[in-house]
């Protein structure tokens, strides 16, 4: 006992207090800037290894983005990442940031479903579906209830069942493979529920967007309540996220 | 068949292909088994790739002792039956290799013991075979039932399906059923830029990203006729240790929440994060993508990151030391731990497990040591064993091996003066050697990474083969289980952490 005791006092207080304004340091790639510098735009979207430039205007799609850094690296007078990682949204539209931008990514308070502020705000049971994901997402979202982030504190915990979660969060660009699990998994979830993509392969497929080996069909039946980017998507950008989505403000 | 006079290559080389030396079947496989009955060598890949309508099979035999890796091959005719005799049955590690190759081609290995489907990969020859008509084991009788499990699981995990023949409480039989995670990885190399596939390698497990990334940018400079230079080696050997240190503290952690001791899970979780933050404060990402790039890194070791580096480990290792040695001594984790999940000697053997799945069992299995990359050719990283092959073994071993990577590290520290101005910025613009076969292999914190790739006469890559460590182990795990409950599941499981995107591909 004293010796798990001294443990304890060796540990010290591990958690981070606020989660909305932590800081991270350069050169963790959070949401990015793009000035209005003028410059060769056909090259500058050529970096890019997933497509995730588009141009006139210029244009950083962050549903597509790996967070790699390469376009930053090329033309740095162009493209920086600032370490902002709240980049989490509900509208896929939202996660575009356009030449000359700078303003915070947010969730739209006036799209998201009236039940889900209404029954979610004190408690969030998720199930985590990963349909063929990397096991990088799947280890962040699990490090989101570890002592650091304990996003536990808030009520918002993974489910073993889909029977006893409030929605679904998947990873991965959804294999062909996982595709009907994946349909069973949600299926089994009661209504109300929410649907949450997380990481670039999820949001768009990521690296394997063209692979004939994945099929995202299912997408285009289900209503997606969050999008959360990155690669994997860092812990601070999911809780955040489901806060936003879920809590009032 | 004489095996002294096969063409022998060094661990991260390329050869032309006209070296390869192509045998009829009846001498590939002599050659094969000869060397394969040997206790220092074992296959590190089997593959087949299409050449023109023919089928051309390549393995690769390491050998310990002599440090080297011996290619064999044959080629299977268009117009020839295609069957041939299964080496499975002598030398049995090679199962899992003529299964992917069957799936991939419909190629039959005669007598070989289950020919079932690896992966269901999306081209494979057979399209009536679905992930849901697996033919599962089955045995007829009252006294037993089946219990299945998955794809998805009760935790924030992969899928995977768990089938279970018990007697009672007692486990006679597990068969793991993959390949839900299958993205159709191998191909892909084929159709991308280098770019794309540094991206993509990245993405082959996102818990080895260091391990595979490594073996892939290994494998394309050697094709390509570069070497990075001493800074940028050491630097790729650094985060493989980093990157070996954080899961086994990670898997430690998770032991502890199956054996119900919450300090422990807790805190080695703590520890983890100590580890994985300091690799996003080098490169940005707490898993280590984006540092490693063909040709260079944009992220070179600094000074400052050194003295970070130390002080961490300093920290890191007087709590790690704390927390393990606590938990050595707790007699319900070693209650939990001990006997559980055992595979002998010789088993680890017959199935061809490799790295910590390896060890655990007394089989010493480590390409740092047997077929090492520069940097540990420059600093020596001597292995260990562990005896009982339990989930004990499994414990002990990842509390060791970590040790061993924080005084390797600090070995490297001290004795090699990084500077940041002899890195050098990526290049992707590489042309590969035309006509080519080259191989690379790293010990990832699983075990060992294969990559192989071949060029055609234009220097276009057409065939990219990976081989995670996984591939040789999953069976090992299936084998532990026998005769335990399947309550013993996860922790056994836990104790393996074996890759599911890895082997799916
Ligand atoms: S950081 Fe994103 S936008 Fe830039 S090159 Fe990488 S994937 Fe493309």
């Amino acid at each position: 006992m004293i010796e798990e005791i001294k443990i304890l006092i060796h540990n010290g207080r591990q958690y981070i207090p606020d989660l909305r304004n932590a800081k991270l340091k350069s050169p963790f790639r959070g949401r990015p800037e793009i000035s209005t510098a003028k410059l060769d735009e056909q090259a500058l979207a050529a970096v890019c290894p997933l497509g995730a430039i588009y141009l006139n205007p210029v244009r950083l799609d962050m549903g597509k983005c790996a967070f790699c850094g390469e376009c930053a690296f090329a033309f740095p007078e162009k493209i920086k990442f600032t370490t902002d990682f709240r980049i989490s949204s509900n509208k896929r539209e939202d996660l575009i940031v356009k030449e000359g931008d700078s303003h915070e990514i947010r969730v739209d308070e006036s799209s998201i479903r009236p039940e889900i502020k209404k029954i979610f705000s004190k408690s969030l049971k998720l199930r985590q579906v990963s349909a063929g994901g990397d096991n990088s997402c799947e280890t962040e979202l699990g490090a989101c209830g570890n002592a650091n982030f304990d996003m536990g504190r808030f009520g918002i915990e993974f489910t073993a069942s889909p029977r006893h979660a409030d929605g679904i969060v998947v990873t991965g660009p959804i294999s062909e493979n996982m595709a009907e699990p994946l349909q069973i998994a949600w299926e089994a979830i009661p209504e109300p529920k929410i649907f949450v993509l997380c990481g670039v392969d999820a949001i768009s497929g990521g690296i394997f967007a063209d692979s004939p080996a994945i099929n995202r069909s299912f997408l285009e039946k289900v209503h997606v309540d969050l999008f959360i980017p990155g690669n994997p998507s860092h812990p601070l950008t999911i809780i955040n996220g489901l806060l936003d989505l879920t809590r009032s403000k | 068949m004489q095996t002294d006079n096969i063409l022998r290559i060094k661990n991260n080389s390329s050869v032309d292909l006209s070296e390869i030396i192509i045998l009829s079947y009846e001498a590939f496989s002599e050659a094969a088994i000869q060397l394969l009955k040997e206790e220092q060598n074992h296959c590190v890949s089997y593959f087949a790739y299409r050449k023109e309508n023919d089928l051309q099979f390549l393995m690769a035999v390491a050998d310990d002792n002599h440090h080297d890796i011996a290619i064999i091959s044959h080629l299977l005719k268009d117009g020839e039956t295609q069957a041939l005799e299964s080496l499975t049955p002598a030398i049995f590690a090679l199962h899992i290799f003529e299964r992917e190759i069957h799936e991939n081609f419909g190629v039959d290995f005669i007598n070989h013991p289950w020919l079932k489907p690896v992966r269901f990969s999306h081209d494979r020859f057979n399209q009536n075979s679905t992930i849901n008509n697996y033919p599962f084991y089955s045995i007829k009788s009252h006294e037993l039932h089946e219990v299945g499990v998955g794809p998805i699981h009760a935790g924030v995990i992969e899928p995977g399906h768990f089938r279970f023949t018990c007697n009672g409480e007692n486990v006679l039989h597990l068969e793991i059923q993959l390949g839900w995670q299958h993205r159709g990885v191998e191909p892909l190399f084929l159709k991308k830029n280098n770019l794309q596939r540094n991206l993509l390698a990245e993405n082959i497990a996102g818990d080895t990203v260091i391990g595979h990334t490594w073996t892939f940018a290994q494998t394309m400079e050697t094709l390509a006729g570069i070497t990075v230079t001493e800074q940028t080696q050491m630097e790729r050997a650094l985060a493989l240790e980093l990157e070996r240190m954080a899961i086994h503290t990670g898997d430690i952690g998770a032991l502890c929440v199956d054996a119900a001791y919450h300090l422990g899970a807790q805190v080695f979780g703590i520890l983890r994060t100590a580890i994985i933050n300091f690799t996003q404060s080098w490169c940005g990402n707490r898993f280590g993508k984006s540092l490693i790039r063909l040709g260079g890194t944009y992220f070179p070791f600094t000074e400052e990151l050194k003295q970070d580096l130390l002080q961490i480990l300093a920290r890191y290792e007087k709590q790690f030391l704390e927390m393990s040695h606590l938990t050595y001594r707790l007699p319900s984790v070693q209650n939990r731990f001990d006997f559980v999940g055992n595979i002998t000697t010789q088993q680890a053997r017959l199935l061809g497990t490799v790295g910590l799945s390896a060890r655990m069992s007394q089989v010493v299995r480590d390409i740092r040591v047997s077929h090492p990359a520069y940097a540990y050719q420059r600093f020596p990283y001597e292995t260990m064993v562990a005896e009982k092959g339990d989930v004990f073994a499994r414990f002990l071993l990842k509390r060791k091996e970590i040790k061993r990577s924080i005084a390797w590290i600090r070995n490297l520290m001290e004795h090699f003066s990084f500077d940041a101005s002899q890195t050098k910025k990526p290049v992707y613009n590489l042309r590969l050697k035309p006509n080519h076969f080259a191989l690379s292999l790293t010990e990832g914190w699983r075990g060992e990474i294969c990559h192989c790739a071949l060029t055609d006469q234009n220097g276009a890559l057409k065939h990219y083969k990976i081989k995670d460590p996984s591939m040789h182990n999953w069976k090992s795990l299936e084998l532990s289980l026998r005769n335990l409950e399947i309550s013993d599941f996860p922790i056994n499981n836990k104790s393996y952490n074996l890759s599911y995107c890895g082997h799916d591909l």
